[in-house]
């Protein structure tokens, strides 16, 4: 089947139906499946979904998070995102998303902006596989050995903002937030010398 | 598209047999031993198992909701008629259920499952999971020693207004990720020489603990602090009007 999947993530069940209902009618996308919120659920379950696209609500972001949802959704997922506007949203904020679904947009239309989202992403490159990548373990020996990111980012002569997306990265790929666990983690993987630390 | 099951709309009620709510709802099993409750009910309802244990039934229901509804939120009728109290001994043996099962249970399983595990190593994760029992333990501390008592003084009317509920909504973020840190470190980066069963068992003791903490924090976010607010707000109005007349 060459149904791209869709993971609505959407608060509203006749918003959520509708777009279903447009994807079941017109064929080439397909549900796998509606969340009502994110908050809940976490990074973990989104990525479970192995869902090719996402339509989501930006309603379930909170006001503070909506101007850097590209940037918190990626931390989450790296497939397309398209926004669902059911609520009057700031430019900013939209201009983040791979496409804007309005709430007058026919059928066709709809399905044209998916297809648009799909093709602009597909050019990108494919984001890396899950293993840490060279750099990202020299990151990590820094922040295991308690280093902070200014720091981090002046040994590597890179900007903290770099560190930064390293640091996320290494978390989204390892699970693990706490710098104690990273340590954990650094020490199991011989990553530091144990007789070097402490 | 998936169909909703209508087990899912079933609302729990005090008519129903104590039996047939457990065996909805294993996770309850634990709500039951933290109220003193002992087997060997019979047919009795949950009314009558209440009412028999002292415990306030909609209280007793209110905290099985939570426990069986993942979204649930308590409507304000609920929390307005809420034994708060009852709520406070619940947390109360909750916290003791942890220290002295939940986290003992744990701490055995990895010390047992990090015994093949070359020294140096066995002390960076045996450390990790020891610098998390005792945030956690700290964690329980306070509230057995600040926030308990003073629900109990603003229950009693004789509260101290320095202080508010509110500002013990602080967060339980940091003990909650180093449980899912450890979760991570136990089940993808052990060394080979460990124990496939014993991981199994380390990671089952993981996740229910998990489970039953974010339990926890629900009753004390959604049901403890809105309801301890309320009866805040309702002392503040009393005493103006006080001062008033």
């Amino acid at each position: 089947m060459g149904d791209k999947k869709v993971l609505l993530i959407i608060p509203s069940a006749i918003v959520a139906r509708g777009l279903e209902s447009v994807m079941d009618n017109l064929g080439e996308f397909r549900s796998i499946g509606i969340l009502s919120d994110i908050s809940r659920t976490g990074g973990n379950r989104l990525r479970s979904f192995d869902a090719d696209l996402i339509i989501l609500d930006p309603q379930v972001l909170d006001c503070e998070t909506r101007p850097s949802a590209r940037a918190f959704i990626s931390t989450l997922t790296d497939v397309p995102v398209v926004a669902m506007a059911t609520i009057p949203l700031d430019d900013e904020t939209l201009r983040q998303f791979d496409e804007v679904i309005g709430m007058f947009d026919d059928p066709t239309t709809i399905i044209r902006k998916l297809r648009s989202a799909m093709e602009a992403r597909g050019e990108a490159p494919r984001a890396e596989g899950e293993e840490l990548s060279a750099r990202e373990k020299e990151i990590l020996v820094c922040v295991a050995k308690g280093m902070l990111n200014k720091e981090i980012a002046d040994l590597h002569n890179i900007s903290i903002y770099t560190v930064i997306t390293h640091r996320k990265n290494i978390t989204r790929k390892t699970g693990i937030k706490t710098v104690a666990g990273l340590t954990v983690y650094a020490l199991l993987n011989n990553l530091i010398d144990v007789n070097s630390f402490e | 598209m998936t169909k909703r099951k209508d087990s899912d709309r079933t609302v729990l009620s005090s008519k129903m047999k104590l039996a047939d709510l457990i065996d909805m709802n294993y996770n309850l099993l634990g709500v039951l031993s933290r109220f003193d409750m002992k087997f060997g009910f019979g047919e009795e309802t949950v009314g009558e198992v209440c009412a028999r244990y002292g415990v306030d039934t909609p209280t007793f229901i209110l905290i099985c909701n939570i426990y069986t509804f993942d979204s649930f939120v308590p409507s304000k009728e609920l929390l307005d008629s809420v034994n708060v109290m009852d709520i406070v001994k619940y947390l109360h043996k909750s916290h003791s259920f942890y220290l002295d099962f939940s986290l003992r249970s744990l701490e055995e399983s990895i010390e047992k499952m990090l015994e093949p595990c070359d020294g140096r190593h066995k002390q960076v994760i045996w450390k990790f999971f020891k610098d998390y029992k005792d945030e956690l333990s700290k964690h329980f501390a306070y509230e057995e020693n600040v926030v308990f008592p003073y629900v109990k003084s603003v229950v009693e009317f004789v509260q101290d207004p320095s202080f508010s509920i509110l500002q013990y909504e602080e967060n339980h973020t940091n003990v909650e990720e180093k449980l899912s840190d450890l979760k991570s470190i136990v089940m993808k980066y052990l060394p080979p020489q460990c124990d496939n069963q014993l991981i199994n068992r380390v990671l089952l003791y993981i996740y229910i603990l998990e489970d039953d903490l974010s339990k926890h924090t629900s009753i004390e976010d959604e049901i403890l602090v809105p309801s301890v607010n309320h009866l805040e707000d309702k002392a503040l109005l009393e005493s103006k009007k006080g001062e008033e007349a």
